[in-house]
């Protein structure tokens, strides 16, 4: 029995089937909205089984404000927010078997904003482990699952072929394990970026700047996992543990004065979440890395890039980590480049979808959404006249040119600041 | 009900195939090993019998790469209740013959009355341990199954033919079931709940006899050569389609 109901007495009421008084028909049931609301009615138990789960408190907080609801990015494009949660919990849906479970990005937009501080970021980990516990996982994030705990990435590509992309960026990229002696920089690379197509452009641009830079770093190549980040806050814990495990013991192995990280979900797990599993290291994503080297860097900027350019904040950058400046430094120092903002940027920016998951559950995310996020966001790039959609996390780049493609917007084009850079650094 | 589910590990078909030195085999040391699809299915289906009818379900190997542990905590986790592998001096590549010996010697002390194992493994695609099993237990065999209900000490076998057709069996048990695929896609084994049974589960060894032979020796494995290159043909559809008619002409394909 929830808190507190037990201490309010349902009305007692008599519902006559013919009632007149005064002249006035006040029989039969259209009085109802004269009692107390029909909680009675429901089943209020589903609500406490996500508060009563160790980091699912804070949904019992709501007070129904729809402040989330508003910036939540799937309700732009559905019907979901954390209010609604809360109230669909409260009158009977059970959010273990619920498709609302699945549908979440932890983009963080609504603990933004939310006065009572219900946090996402814990709740949808805490319900969806329960559900994996079960075996009720959406079929495709249950691949993603198994080809990360068996290959170490979620793509199924084979571990031996990790660094197989740096054989093409026509610079040396040292793999660390070969240079026998303590780096600067260990540059983790990540999953996408050592095995999408798209992510290895941008690893490979990178490398070609790491190197102009005269940047002494080294990478993990097959030794290197994934990180996990976006498994755990898909609901499997126990996986983002061994990862963390494996990835703290082959750092532990080398000496290097910092961690250089490509992506932001990787950046997230390595300064938020590793420490509590004993890492002790400084890590940065490669955006503030590059600021910092900015006065060397922009002399090799020679080349004009002349197209209208927006930038698309990542979740795990901007909102999670408050890094919202370095990306637009970056881009604005790439001479021609004119930066227009969208409306929804920065602290507001509107999430890709693929966070929390969401770039294994596009099977189940598009029915039951009028468009993809990454389409919505696409088509707010394109009505702001961009020509260029500039990302930095390795999660956007495929999810965006496939939604320029389907949204009809394929003159947009989508590039990785690192691309971008290598590219005014060409004669 | 006994369940017995045998399985083997195999190479990981997305990695690199090397051949050895001899070009006799793979190079198996270099490979990554993991379990057979077709045995992540008996799993499946070996736990759903157990759950509709009741019984234990104990799942066995030979363990050939020393890492058989790992597939059995996975089974474990998935709802086998025992865990059992056959160990001694039984390299990767260990062939069909040897292990199916090894196994129906192992399980026939664990009086099954149902076996069920992947009806083919992609390292070999030979499709006889199964078979090999129930020849040496004298058990019947039935394979390329997608189906298997018990009821009262007898198990309608539901199997696939070519060309869409199925067949049903009844048959008395125990009997061997090489399975294609579970009736249900293989259910999730959270990485929690395996690390947590690898600390806790006990794993039954069994000492194995000697190697059987495999009856037959390989004398070549190599890499498929290409022997020519595809002609791209550009164009619209008519232009492609005469260029179609003509080549089938040409070489000499219609009658008359």
């Amino acid at each position: 029995m929830a808190v507190g109901l037990d201490k309010v007495q349902p009305d007692k009421i008599t519902e006559d089937k013919h009632l007149v008084v005064q002249g006035m028909d006040i029989s039969g049931h259209w009085n109802r909205m004269f009692e107390q609301r029909v909680i009675w009615d429901y089943d209020v138990d589903n609500l406490e089984k996500v508060t009563n789960l160790p980091g699912g408190e804070s949904l019992g907080w709501c007070y129904g404000c729809a402040k989330c609801t508003a910036v939540c990015p799937i309700d732009i494009v559905g019907d979901y927010s954390p209010r609604k949660i809360h109230r669909k919990t409260q009158i009977g849906v059970d959010l273990f078997t619920s498709s609302d479970l699945w549908l979440c990005t932890t983009c963080m937009n609504c603990l933004r904003v939310c006065p009572k501080e219900v946090n996402m970021i814990q709740i949808m980990p805490a319900v969806r482990e329960q559900a994996v516990l079960t075996g009720a996982v959406p079929p495709e994030l249950q691949k993603a699952f198994e080809d990360t705990a068996k290959h170490g990435n979620p793509l199924g590509q084979p571990q031996r072929k990790r660094a197989d992309w740096a054989k093409a960026a026509g610079v040396p990229v040292p793999i660390i394990k070969d240079l026998k002696r303590p780096v600067d920089i260990l540059w983790y690379v990540g999953s996408y970026p050592s095995y999408h197509p798209r992510g290895m452009d941008a690893a490979r641009a990178a490398a070609r700047i790491f190197n102009a830079l005269g940047i002494d770093f080294g990478i993990l190549g097959i030794e290197e996992k994934d990180d996990g980040d976006s498994q755990r806050l898909a609901g499997e814990k126990g996986l983002f543990e061994m990862l963390a495990e494996q990835n703290i013991a082959t750092f532990g192995k080398y000496e290097f004065n910092r961690m250089v990280v490509t992506g932001p979900h990787e950046f997230n797990a390595f300064k938020n979440e590793y420490p509590k599993y004993g890492a002790d290291f400084k890590v940065a994503h490669y955006t503030r890395f590059l600021v910092e080297h900015l006065d060397r860097l922009k002399p090799m900027l020679k080349k004009p890039i002349n197209l209208k350019v927006t930038f698309h904040d990542p979740c795990y950058l901007g909102r999670h980590n408050g890094e919202y400046d370095a990306p637009r430094e970056l881009l604005r120092a790439i001479p021609g480049i004119e930066l227009v903002e969208m409306g929804r940027c920065r602290e507001n920016g509107y999430c890709c979808g693929g966070g929390g998951g969401g770039m294994w559950l596009d099977s189940f995310t598009k029915e039951h959404t009028t468009m993809r996020l990454s389409e919505r966001r696409v088509r707010e790039a394109a009505e702001y006249g961009a020509e260029v959609l500039a990302v930095c996390c390795p999660f956007e780049v495929s999810r965006f040119e496939d939604a320029a493609k389907s949204t009809g917007n394929d003159k947009l084009m989508v590039r990785d600041i690192l691309e971008l850079l290598d590219e005014s650094m060409k004669e | 009900m006994n369940i017995v589910v045998p399985i083997k590990q195999i190479p990981n078909l997305t990695d690199e195939l090397e051949i050895n030195g001899e070009g006799t085999n793979l190079d198996h040391d270099a490979l990554q090993y993991v379990l057979n699809e077709f045995d992540e299915h008996a799993i499946e289906e070996a736990v759903l019998a157990k759950e509709a009818a009741g019984g234990t379900v104990t799942v066995i190997g030979v363990d050939t790469t020393g890492e058989l542990d790992g597939a059995l905590h996975a089974a474990l986790a998935k709802g086998a209740d025992k865990a059992a592998k056959i160990t001694g001096d039984f390299p990767r590549g260990t062939d069909s013959h040897t292990q199916a010996k090894l196994l129906a010697d192992a399980i026939k002390g664990l009086s099954p009355d149902l076996v069920l194992t992947g009806v083919q493994a992609a390292d070999d695609r030979d499709g006889q341990i199964g078979p090999m099993i129930a020849t040496h237990l004298g058990l019947p065999y039935v394979g390329v199954v997608t189906g298997v209900a018990v009821k009262d000490g007898k198990a309608m076998v539901h199997k696939e033919y070519a060309g869409g057709l199925m067949g049903e069996f009844e048959v008395s048990l125990p009997m061997v079931v090489g399975v294609q695929a579970a009736h249900q896609p293989p259910r999730y084994a959270p990485v929690s709940k395996v690390r947590q049974i690898a600390k806790t589960a006990k794993i039954d060894e069994i000492a194995g006899g000697e190697a059987a032979g495999a009856g037959s020796a390989v004398r070549r494995m190599f890499k498929p050569q290409s022997a020519g290159h595809a002609e791209m043909w550009e164009g619209g559809p008519e232009e492609v389609a005469e260029k179609i008619a003509a080549l089938i002409k040409e070489k000499g394909l219609l009658k008359g």
